[in-house]
């Protein structure tokens, strides 16, 4: 299940959701991701995330098929906020259950590598000297390199 | 019709985040971009390398074919998670 959403999101509910409907698999991964308070520049305050409404939803579900192409698992859980996201708040989940843990790991750096380079979202930084959109980095299209 | 958005970055500098144009035979997102590049300065922005486009929400190139009633979006390279 893919949400885009401006609200916070419980971990340990969306875990428990998982496991609730992992039956017969033998791992969850799961990762969540958090706003840092500095950037190479100074601190950060906050954040402000545009996207592509429609478009933002079918390039997530389209990793998730690709990920199940690539391994045998069973569910997938994204979740990415958009608007204002303070620092240190959760910005992102991935939620991944298989029968074998090395398959949900590798699916959830998969999920999360893909979802950088391609889902339409963009970050904007609350700096001292206010808002300054984010660069996209090289490392990160470097890392698809792996898959 | 085709109904053209922009994002992020690209839109604030455009100071455009959507325009609706007449179709007019363009066959590709190129001649689309043309047309726009016609409509002033400012909007030789379209030609920046990092510029990315999507038809109808698909991540496509420059020379992908379009139609009429397609949705053509342009904006600067992703940045979430």
């Amino acid at each position: 299940m893919i949400s885009v959403q401006k609200d916070d999101f419980n971990q340990g509910a969306e875990y428990e959701k998982l496991r609730q409907d992992a039956a017969g698999d033998g791992a969850i991964v799961t990762f969540t991701g958090l706003v840092r308070d500095f950037n190479d520049d100074g601190s950060v305050s906050m954040i402000r995330l545009d996207h592509y409404p429609g478009m933002t939803e079918k390039s997530l579900m389209n990793i998730c098929v690709e990920a199940r192409q690539r391994w045998e698992l069973g569910q997938i859980r994204i979740i990415h906020r958009i608007g204002v996201v303070e620092a240190s708040e959760q910005i992102v989940f991935i939620g991944v259950s298989a029968k074998h843990r090395k398959n949900a790991f590798e699916a959830a750096e998969f999920i999360m590598d893909y979802l950088k380079t391609s889902a339409p979202l963009w970050k904007q930084e609350g700096t001292a000297s206010g808002m300054k959109w984010v660069e996209s980095k090289k490392s990160d299209q470097d890392a698809l390199a792996r898959w | 019709m085709i109904k053209i958005h922009f994002f992020a970055s690209l839109s604030e500098r455009l100071g455009c985040s959507n325009i609706n144009l007449e179709y007019a035979g363009e066959h590709t997102v190129a001649d689309v971009k043309q047309r726009l590049l016609e409509k002033g300065h400012n909007w030789s922005l379209l030609n920046e390398q990092s510029v990315q486009v999507a038809v109808n929400q698909t991540l496509s190139k420059f020379d992908a074919n379009i139609n009429d009633g397609d949705e053509i979006a342009f904006f600067p390279p992703v940045t979430g998670g």
